[in-house]
């Protein structure tokens, strides 16, 4: 059982692709050789900046010889067709075997093909996988064809059996295959010959390289932690840089230095985020203070000195890059202090949002006013949730989050407190973005919650009534994470609100500012669209244009328009009125004209845009993640059906109340029976109504009861409607569903003792009636014909 | 190494000269028109085009107006020198190259931490890309080094493999110096030792109040326009002059790309170019580049004789 190791020795791969190329490496070459005939005891894979690496361990040395036997046609069949199996196997008509078959002889074709020698299928496989390699972005160099995540220098791939190793024959593109790889970049000289992955891990050790990953990760970590630890401090964890950091060094060495006397004033998220993003610096922080006072870099080589160069170098950079945030910062600081948020925030009215959707001035009115209209529903100041609105994006034209943009919010939060702004204000301007994934807070301070929910239901709105949806995989503009957090949002902090009533004033400021905006337009280029106008009614008599004809005016109108949508917008909403309008348009000539000369006039919404279906459209696009998020914790997406189908289904706080309770009680045992009996009355009940062509939905009688469960039933269920109503009302929906629970005996009793389907139709449509009202006491708890199984 | 340390500014040029001559490489003389980087001059942008093998060396003052900032900040300058080596088809040892030239400048692997840190670079302006690295030295970005894959549009085959080094930052890191302007230019023993400040400190000053205050808007995009349209107008000319000789004129039109290149560059810094008609700008020199990429192409120097029709 040989045990195979492959080397590929490339120029530096970045870091962020490693992990990932790992993983493919082992799948790649693993799926190969098993679908080769091989099999194998273990693999695992290894990458350094220079080099990916696969070991496998106990692989066979050949493939079993394959013996596959295919029934072909009838020895009567045409020639054609013997014809035809003979080329798809390959075979001639002397090597078929006939054999009986239920319908007579038929040919047989029995192929055998030989066992492989490992090397050949290594060599395949390898191959395949170098020349097929699912790399992120590859690259070709020199004059060669091969592409690689950079330049590939060498091949190395031994099998080694108690014999020793063998080098599998194999080259791509020139490069063959050895048994040879390259320790350090600096620390090692010359080729190094391996006989074995264990001969290859220790001299790469000897040759200053750390082959495993996991290895330089712990090393680096506990380096840093020790000399941290020594120093007084401690580092602020951040897997992700340890894992980068570890991608881009051989052999770690960390070296510890301190932060400028200068620059400890700089809040520890700048601190943080600068020596992160630009020098892949760990942050140390004073444990007594909370101050971030110190960094850990990571080099890839010892030198003579102890790394003396290195860490001055690299305090040097760190210093230069310190010394912008910090003049970010005071520039910042003193813009606030002068001008304020909304000062800072004037110049938003230059930057575009998205070109349909205006700019985040435009965005951030919209936001303020939706946050005034959820305040009182949250439990905040209308009035400071409008003032936070129009503050928390003012940090998006501050400078040091022109410089690092990860930082947005959090900025905004010191700029606002710096400004002595209210607290709540100062909080929302992080917490508005939250949460920001699954596994983000959510916020729970009511002007953060007010804004939060504006800011994300605002973003919705606006891609909605621009047809910009989330569509399959794609979702560029994070949609589905929008409506997620207003759903954590709302859950969360058992908000009250109608997402349908909110995303509908949204949509209506949506509208209301693209009308602004095309009537701007309209009143700039008066002269141009009158021509426009005339040349698109041209052919018709006076103003008998018919939807018919409309699809293809449009069609002219954006022709003309070129790529300025908003001019097609204009003439567009223009000519849809007209035709819906022809005695308006006959008196006043177009739109535009109209509603200047009637600025009270009622906003004219074509069918085809805005608030016309959108807002159910969206609902339903809350409705279809919320069941994404509660089927995550155990609710099934048949009990969220039935209740989405009940009133009030865009209060979503009231919806998952009444899907937990609904979820709940059909785990008892009496909801499991009382359903069985739901299903019962409601088929008996259709059928009847199908059959007879009417609704039996009231009339009921007990002076009809002619069987005392009968009796019973008609009891019981005046109780139960006498606890329901209320209970209801009360949005109790255990109390209305233990109620209804008590149903499930009588249900039970009155269905054994008695034939609905009685002779006497008197009594008939009495217990078909009575069955109506079961029908309609379940159904007002939730649609129980929605539920499965 | 036993090499002295580099005294000046000008002895690391004179280092990097020799050193990349010593590779082979033919060592130009900068570019004579403004451009925003070494790679705008023709013997890079061109000449990765085509079958040709080239190999060049050169230092070429770069201008980025909005970099201006009078002379103050002690790394940022409008007008400072990169140096640039392009070979083509990159040689194998093009790393190995690179480190070589590093510590003929001072910069020893045996004292330093250099590193290839994942940086793919991208010209939006030239229609180009390629794979490489930023290179650190203790922690320091020294130079940028790709292959480029794609030049104006075209595939580059072969790949040419290009270096490009940041010289006053480099310099200012072998020499110690804290402010870009109190970097020695010449050797500081010299009769009448020069800073970096007694030669530019003056210029930054005067061009940054132009390129920020003062440069007629009205004027730059008349020339842009001006400049857009003479590089189509060249490159639609007749391949055959009056003499029946097929030539191509890509240098001549490139010559009007880059020189709308930098009026853009000089209109943004005067801050009269909204974000949305940058990409429209930009896109505009994109599609010269490619244009003047066609044209040469299609020309002698890139491997395609003259006389046969493409």
């Amino acid at each position: 059982m040989p045990d195979l190791l492959i080397e590929l020795f490339s120029e530096e791969i970045p870091a962020r692709m490693q992990a990932r190329a790992r993983d493919d490496l082992k799948k790649i070459v693993t799926d190969g050789l098993v679908g080769a005939g091989l099999t194998y005891a273990g693999a695992a894979a290894f990458s350094t900046p220079r080099r990916l690496t696969l070991a496998v361990e106990g692989l066979t040395g050949e493939s079993a010889a394959l013996r596959e036997e295919r029934k072909g046609p009838a020895t009567t069949a045409p020639a054609a067709a013997i014809e035809g199996f003979l080329r798809s196997t390959g075979l001639t008509r002397e090597q078929l075997q006939v054999r009986d078959d239920k319908k007579g002889q038929v040919y047989f074709a029995v192929m055998t093909r030989p066992g492989r020698k490992a090397p050949e299928i290594v060599a395949e496989v390898l191959e395949g996988a170098i020349r097929n390699f699912p790399w992120p972005k590859s690259m070709r160099w020199g004059a060669g064809s091969l592409r690689w995540v950079r330049p590939l220098h060498s091949i190395l791939c031994i099998l080694t059996d108690e014999h020793g190793a063998q080098v599998v024959p194999l080259a791509v593109d020139g490069i063959a295959a050895g048994n040879t790889t390259r320790g350090h970049r600096f620390l090692s000289k010359g080729a190094i010959t391996v006989t074995s992955f264990d001969d290859y891990a220790a001299k790469l050790k000897r040759a200053h390289v750390v082959l495993d990953p996991a290895e330089r990760e712990a090393r680096i970590w506990a380096d840093a932690t020790n000399a941290a630890f020594a120093a007084g401090l401690e580092v602020v964890e951040d897997k992700g840089l340890l894992a980068e950091v570890a991608g881009l060094v051989e052999w770690p060495v960390v070296l510890l230095g301190k932060i400028g006397a200068d620059f400890l004033d700089l809040p520890p998220e700048v601190l943080q985020t600068s020596m992160r993003e630009h020098q892949k610096f760990f942050s140390l922080r004073n444990p007594n203070t909370g101050r971030i006072e110190g960094f850990v870099t990571v080099a890839n080589t010892e030198t003579a000195d102890h790394g003396a160069t290195i860490l001055k170098g690299n305090q040097k950079v760190l210093a230069a890059r310190l010394s912008d945030a910090k003049f970010f910062w005071e520039n910042d600081l003193r813009t606030v202090r002068t001008v304020g948020m909304e000062g800072m925030a004037a110049g938003l009215a230059h930057v575009t949002f998205h070109n349909k959707l205006g700019s985040q001035a435009d965005r951030i009115g919209r936001i303020a006013a939706l946050a005034r209209e959820i305040a009182p529903l949250v439990g905040a100041a209308p009035d400071l949730a409008a003032e936070a609105a129009r503050v928390v994006k003012a940090d998006l034209q501050s400078a040091m989050v022109g410089e690092f943009p990860e930082l947005q919010g959090t900025m905004g939060s010191y700029y606002a407190r710096a400004e002595g702004l209210p607290e709540p204000v100062a909080l929302a301007c992080k917490a508005h973005y939250q949460p920001l994934g699954p596994s983000d807070d959510v916020p729970s301070e009511p002007v953060s919650v007010a804004v939060a929910l504006a800011d994300k239901i605002d973003t919705l709105c606006g891609f909605w009534a621009i047809d910009e949806k989330p569509t399959g995989s794609k979702d560029p503009f994070a949609l589905r994470r929008a409506a997620l957090g207003v759903i954590r949002l709302v859950l969360g902090n058992g908000v009250r609100i109608g997402v349908f009533a909110s995303s509908s004033f949204a949509f209506d400021r949506h509208e209301g500012q693209r009308q602004q905006a095309m009537r701007e337009v309209y009143q700039r280029s008066r002269a141009e669209f009158a021509g426009l106008m005339a040349e698109l009614l041209r052919t018709e008599e006076g103003l008998e244009l018919s939807s018919n004809d409309f699809e293809e005016r449009i069609d002219d109108v954006l022709t003309y328009a070129g790529d300025d949508a908003i001019v097609g917008d204009i003439a567009r909403t223009d000519l849809m009125w007209r035709v819906e309008n022809p005695e308006l348009a006959a008196r006043y000539g177009g739109y535009w004209d109209y509603v200047e000369k009637n600025p009270e006039a009622q906003v004219f919404t074509p069918r085809n845009s805005p608030a016309n279906g959108l807002a159910a459209d969206l609902l339903s696009f809350f409705h279809d993640r919320l069941k994404v998020h509660l089927r995550d914790q155990g609710i099934r997406h048949d009990v969220i059906d039935a209740c989405l189908a009940m009133p009030g289904n865009d209060d979503l706080t009231l919806l998952v109340k009444r899907a937990e309770a609904l979820a709940a009680f059909l785990k008892t045992d009496d909801g499991e029976n009382l359903l069985q009996g739901f299903r019962r009355t409601n088929n008996i009940l259709t059928q009847a109504e199908e059959k007879d062509g009417v609704e039996y939905s009231f009339g009921a009688d007990p002076k009809f009861a002619e069987d005392e469960s009968e009796r019973i039933l008609f009891a019981a269920l005046d109780r139960a409607d006498a606890t329901i109503q209320p209970a209801m009302q009360a949005e109790d929906f255990a109390t209305a569903m233990s109620a209804m629970a008590a149903l499930r005996a009588p249900i039970d009793a009155f269905f054994t003792a008695v034939q609905v389907n009685s002779d006497n139709p008197v009594v008939r449509r009495n217990r078909l009636n009575l069955l109506s009202r079961i029908r309609a006491i379940c159904l007002s708890v939730a649609d129980l014909t929605k539920i499965e199984g | 190494m036993t090499q002295t340390r580099p005294r000046s500014f000008q002895d690391i040029i004179l280092r990097l000269q020799a050193y990349w001559a010593g590779q082979g490489c033919a060592v130009l003389q900068p570019y004579d028109m403004e451009v925003g980087a070494g790679t705008f001059h023709p013997a890079t942008t061109l000449r990765s085009l085509g079958a040709r093998p080239w190999a060049a060396a050169y230092v070429q003052p770069s201008r980025r107006p909005t970099d201006g900032r009078y002379g103050e900040n002690p790394n940022r300058l409008q007008h400072y020198y990169q140096y640039q080596v392009l070979i083509k088809p990159s040689p194998p040892d093009l790393q190995d190259l690179y480190l070589g030239s590093l510590a003929a400048i001072g910069l020893d692997p045996a004292l330093h931490d250099i590193r290839f840190v994942e940086d793919d670079w991208e010209s939006p302006t030239l229609g180009a890309w390629g794979l490489g690295w930023e290179v650190w030295c203790d922690g320091m970005e020294v130079s940028q080094f790709t292959y480029f894959q794609q030049v104006g549009g075209h595939d580059c085959k072969p790949v040419s493999g290009e270096l490009t080094y940041g010289l006053e930052r480099l310099a200012m890191y072998v020499l110690g110096a804290d402010h870009v302007m109190d970097m020695p230019f010449n050797d500081p023993q010299s009769p009448i030792p020069l800073t970096y400040g007694d030669i530019f400190r003056q210029t930054e000053q005067e061009y940054s109040r132009h390129n920020f205050d003062q440069a007629d808007t009205e004027m730059l995009f008349q020339h842009f326009k001006d400049a857009e349209a003479e590089c189509e107008r060249i490159l639609s000319a007749d391949e055959m002059d009056k003499a029946g000789r097929r030539i191509i004129m890509a240098h001549p039109a490139y010559d009007q790309c880059i020189k709308a290149s930098h009026l853009f560059n000089l209109l943004d810094a005067r801050g009269v170019i909204s974000v949305t008609e940058r990409q429209a700008y930009i896109g505009r020199v994109r599609a010269l580049a490619k244009k003047c990429a066609d044209a040469f192409v299609r020309t002698d120097a890139a491997g395609v004789l003259a006389a046969e029709p493409v």
